[in-house]
């Protein structure tokens, strides 16, 4: 199992055994993390499972590709270090990822 | 007086539920006319992910999302169906004799013995940007479509987005307005090379500006914009701007149907599970906008769910007849409807 922690926007955090090959969106509406709406189910057709990747580990969960970028554009305050989470897939080298949940999603 | 278009079952929303419901009334010879705020049949599975293969249609081990819609067209064929694209359904009247005014937001008029609500999520609705207090100017000085370009005409115009709408109203709207500011959040566009490349061009002759950043905040008086903070790779900056255009795509909304005065549970429509009516006899809903317990808002759920609502559908339209069970593999009656018959 790979650890995740979700930040909420309220500071809450969740911390979550993810198993890998699951998407970090699948772990947050499984542990109902609040913020994460994943309106497409995961499609990369929405852009409502917006989180920002903490800064230490954007090197390793790596760059959107063209598609999500795209997908991006409709999401509320895009940061350098946002991702949409229904595109990150888990994996042993994430073990001990850190995400934040934005203010609202779109 | 408008013309008033007369069916027997009209259906709101052509997305897969609401095309099979058009072969499961059809059985019945019940003629179907449905309506959709897009402009072409499929719904979510058209707008949203037409590529994206789906894995549980039954004897489908894997079909694209648009695959699907066109094999369900195929499928309700015979049964010619009549579509209204473009158009939100806005006010449903019940008439004296128990039929249903429908009227769309263009003001065509419906009636039908019986509507079928397969309207999925809600209608795709432009989305509203994330930006604070954007609701005080809208209809007044910040719009999600063009309807007249006349509008726009000597105004200092913002367009924000970086997809073909964006593009295409900069190009289109650059000759009219006083000044086009584009905004989007990064050089990189969703639109047509064309309409970029041109988009540059005009920069390049001054004939627009293009802004990379992302709108954060809105300033004007009585719903009428005087000027936007722009939040860019450089700090902020203040554009001064009298109109303003975002697109930021599409979302899903409940929107005027829940005004029907129809039982609600959260956003979704009661239904009960043998007929899957509505609280008011003669409206059904079919598909993801309706609720049951241990609803599964999946398409095979849908497909189930039509063929009871036919059944109590036939009985408003055709009350006292006998309703026959029959299989399509076996019935020359229903071979003949679907016009296979040998």
């Amino acid at each position: 199992m790979t650890k995740l922690t979700f930040i909420a926007h309220d500071g809450t955090h969740f911390d979550v055994d993810a198993e890998n090959g699951s998407t970090v969106m699948e772990n947050a509406i499984r542990n109902a993390v609040p913020g994460i709406e994943a309106e497409c189910g995961g499609a990369c057709a929405c852009a409502t499972c917006h989180v920002y990747v903490d800064e230490a580990w954007t090197a390793e969960v790596g760059e959107p590709e063209a598609m999500e970028e795209d997908m991006l554009d409709f999401a509320y305050d895009v940061q350098p270090n946002s991702r949409l989470s229904c595109q990150i897939k888990v994996r042993d080298a994430l073990d001990g990822l850190v995400v934040r949940v934005p203010a609202r999603q779109g | 007086m408008t013309d008033i278009t007369r069916t027997d079952v009209l259906i709101v929303g052509a997305g897969p539920v609401g095309l099979f419901a058009v072969f499961e009334l059809g059985l019945f010879d019940m003629k179907c006319h449905l309506i959709d705020i897009l402009d072409r049949p499929g719904g979510q599975c058209a707008e949203l992910y037409p590529e994206k293969p789906i894995y549980d249609i039954p004897g489908w081990p894997s079909i694209s999302a648009q695959g699907l819609v066109d094999k369900l067209l195929e499928q309700i064929a015979p049964f010619k169906p009549d579509f209204t694209f473009n158009r939100m359904v806005s006010s449903l009247e019940k008439l004296e004799d128990g039929s249903f005014r429908v009227i769309t937001d263009e003001n065509e008029v419906f009636e039908a013995k019986v509507v079928v609500i397969a309207a999925g999520g809600g209608s795709f609705q432009p989305k509203r940007p994330p930006i604070p207090g954007i609701e005080l100017y809208e209809g007044k000085s910040v719009f999600y479509s063009v309807r007249r370009m006349e509008e726009f005409r000597g105004h200092d115009l913002i367009i924000v987005g970086g997809g073909d709408s964006a593009l295409d109203w900069t190009l289109n709207l650059q000759p009219v307005a006083k000044s086009v500011t584009l905004v989007h959040r990064r050089p990189e566009f969703r639109a047509a090379p064309d309409s970029v490349n041109k988009m540059y061009a005009m920069q390049e002759m001054k004939e627009l500006e293009f802004k990379v950043g992302q709108v954060a905040g809105l300033t004007g008086v009585d719903g009428q914009l005087s000027s936007a903070t722009i939040k860019g790779t450089s700090g902020d900056i203040e554009v001064p701007c009298t109109r303003m255009l975002p697109f930021f795509g599409l979302t899903m909304k409940l929107g005027p149907i829940a005004e029907w005065g129809l039982n609600l549970h959260e956003n979704m429509i009661s239904v009960d599970t043998e007929k899957f009516q509505t609280s008011v006899p003669g409206i059904f809903a079919v598909g993801d906008i309706n609720w049951y317990p241990g609803k599964l808002k999946l398409i095979l759920s849908g497909f189930h769910e039509v063929a009871l609502m036919a059944q109590a559908a036939k009985r408003i339209i055709s009350p006292g007849e006998r309703i026959v069970f029959q299989y399509t593999t076996s019935s020359t009656s229903l071979q003949k409807k679907l016009g296979v018959a040998g």
